[in-house]
């Protein structure tokens, strides 16, 4: 090392941290994900005001009270509430830029799941455009919401923005 | 509010995208000297300190309130971490001047930071969920589908944020500690830039900055003594609520409004437009400014947009707004919300220099963060509470 080397101050130094966690579902999100695995979607209602939480969880957020009853399948369609284009690159992402991130609101959900947009231009997305989940093969089936590739539009006509408002 | 509490201190750094000719340790230094310099004063007359940064995820130091202590003359004082997402500036300030408030100490110092270019913000906040499918990029990912609900439901014409990212930009040319300088901004400019999470551009997005700010709290006898008159804390408000829930209005949360509505009483305000001289707002991407005066109940609902539109948020108008230029020109996300607690300080206090709004007696400083669900606000003024 040369002496002006010597004197340079160590101004970054990059220190990778790797993070290995357990992930424990718990009860409620087990049987969701166990019926991800089936081709299932199954909702919760909450107890006191009956709406679906899709995917189901142990208890309401809102009410803070336990989503005990029995589940509620869903169908696999439903209608992007709202969306956006993204265009920038995370590595946590693995999916090709530019894509269109929905939050579809399944027919007969009350709360929003976040996907991806498929066979569809991104200019052609937009609030209240009905869509339909398209599934991997069985085979790479796992128990988890990425068994559902994409959704896809089905062509139905939109759904009016007072049917869903409420849920941007 | 038992007792009073003046600001006697405000010190920020010159914050810009990468601060290499500092530490952690001397980037939250710069911040607290310059602080204490200002409130005539030195460490040995500090009671306690408060420190606040967003998650310790973003550099990957654990508990920097553990390695900063002695850098922030914490030794054998009372040293407290404060964490609320992106408003825990905010937050940081509340804790602060809520301990004067409360008579446990006479004179607290608060600091809050972020050296961004030592993290990756767009990685620790796109972190995948277990079992989940990952399309949530980064804030910008997260926020732009409640950007476009709200640009549905206000049927605002589509050049608000243009307006408003232009607007911050020209302020934050008066503000030498602004991290954006850009002497060439324009309407232009701002709507060729690229669409990043359409319908956000490029330049309706805050920078990513390394930068730190400081305050100085202090009980009413001791703030009375100060050369340059205090700014008096006249109300602080925290309010949270669940990410999600069914129902829930992601576009204007109602731990925003429950918010605003519990400052203004405290503060004994009952038309915050006419009475607040001007406004610090956590605006991240330009349409939270239209968001955020509907928010803070500035405007009716859905009206928002016509405050930006008709210039009232412009530093010459009936209610500036975001006068240092704001986040959409500085971004050291844990120092964010204690700089829009600082500027309106420093409004109150005359202190603003190129971008002080003439007669400035009463000042709002606003935070927000998670998904927009923590909410920190306070008001501040010239006149004692
Ligand atoms: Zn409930």
């Amino acid at each position: 090392m040369s002496e002006s080397e010597e004197r340079k101050p160590v101004e970054v130094l990059r220190t990778p941290v790797v993070l290995d966690y357990t992930y424990s579902a718990g009860q409620s999100s087990s049987r969701h994900l166990r019926a991800f695995g089936k081709g299932k979607l199954l909702g919760q209602r909450c107890p006191v005001d009956g709406r679906v939480y899709f995917p189901s969880r142990g208890s309401c957020p809102q009410h803070g009270v336990p989503i005990e009853g029995e589940p509620v399948e869903l169908p696999d369609r439903g209608t992007i509430v709202t969306y956006s284009v993204n265009r920038v690159p995370s590595e946590n992402i693995d999916l090709e830029l530019p894509y269109a991130a929905i939050q579809v609101l399944l027919d007969g959900a009350d709360t929003i799941l976040f996907h991806v947009l498929g066979e569809s231009s991104i200019d052609d997305v937009h609030m209240g455009m009905r869509v339909e989940a398209v599934w991997k093969p069985e085979e790479e089936w796992d128990d988890s919401v990425a068994n559902i590739r994409y959704f896809r539009p089905t062509g139905e006509p939109d759904t009016p923005f007072d049917q869903y408002k409420e849920h941007i | 509010m038992a007792e009073r509490c003046g600001i006697v201190g405000i010190g920020q750094t010159k914050h810009d995208s990468k601060r290499l000719d500092v530490s952690m340790v001397g980037l939250v230094r710069e911040a607290a000297l310059r602080a204490l310099e200002d409130a005539e004063l030195t460490w040995k007359d500090i009671d306690a300190v408060v420190i606040g940064k967003a998650p310790d995820l973003f550099e990957g130091v654990m508990m920097p309130e553990l390695y900063l202590a002695d850098a922030l003359g914490g030794a054998y004082k009372p040293m407290l971490r404060v964490h609320t997402a992106g408003s825990v500036g905010g937050s940081t300030g509340i804790v602060a001047a809520s301990l004067v408030e409360a008579g446990v100490h006479d004179r607290v110092l608060a600091v809050a930071f972020e050296k961004q270019s030592e993290s990756n913000a767009m990685w620790a906040l796109s972190i995948a969920m277990p079992f989940s499918v990952a399309t949530v990029a980064g804030a910008g990912g997260f926020f732009a589908p409640l950007i476009r609900g709200y640009m549905r439901r206000s049927g605002a014409p589509e050049d608000t944020g243009i307006r408003v990212a232009v607007k911050d930009r020209l302020n934050a040319l008066k503000n030498p500690y602004a991290h954006l300088h850009m002497e060439d901004i324009s309407f232009d400019l701002v709507a060729a830039s690229p669409m990043l999470w359409d319908p956000v551009r490029y330049l309706e997005t805050c920078p990513s900055s390394d930068g730190a700010c400081a305050m100085v709290f202090a009980s009413e006898k001791l703030a009375e003594q100060t050369q340059t008159p205090p700014a008096w804390v006249h109300a602080t408000a925290m309010r949270s609520e669940p990410t999600m829930f069914s129902g829930r209005d992601q576009v204007m949360p109602q731990a925003s409004l429950d918010n605003a509505k519990a400052l203004y009483k405290q503060a004994g305000i009952t038309n915050p437009r006419k009475e607040i001289d001007c406004a610090e707002m956590y605006v991240p991407f330009s349409w939270f400014e239209p968001m955020w005066c509907e928010g803070m109940l500035f405007a009716e609902p859905n009206e928002g947009w016509k405050m930006t539109y008709e210039g009232a948020t412009a530093l010459d108008g009936d209610l500036p707004v975001n006068m240092s230029g704001g986040v959409l020109s500085s971004n050291p996300i844990g120092a964010s919300g204690l700089l829009r607690f600082a500027e309106a300080a420093l409004q109150v206090r005359g202190q603003a220099g190129e971008h002080q709004v003439d007669g400035a007696r009463k000042a709002l400083g606003h935070a927000y963060g998670g998904g927009s669900q923590y909410f920190s606000t306070w008001i501040v003024s010239s006149d004692k509470p």
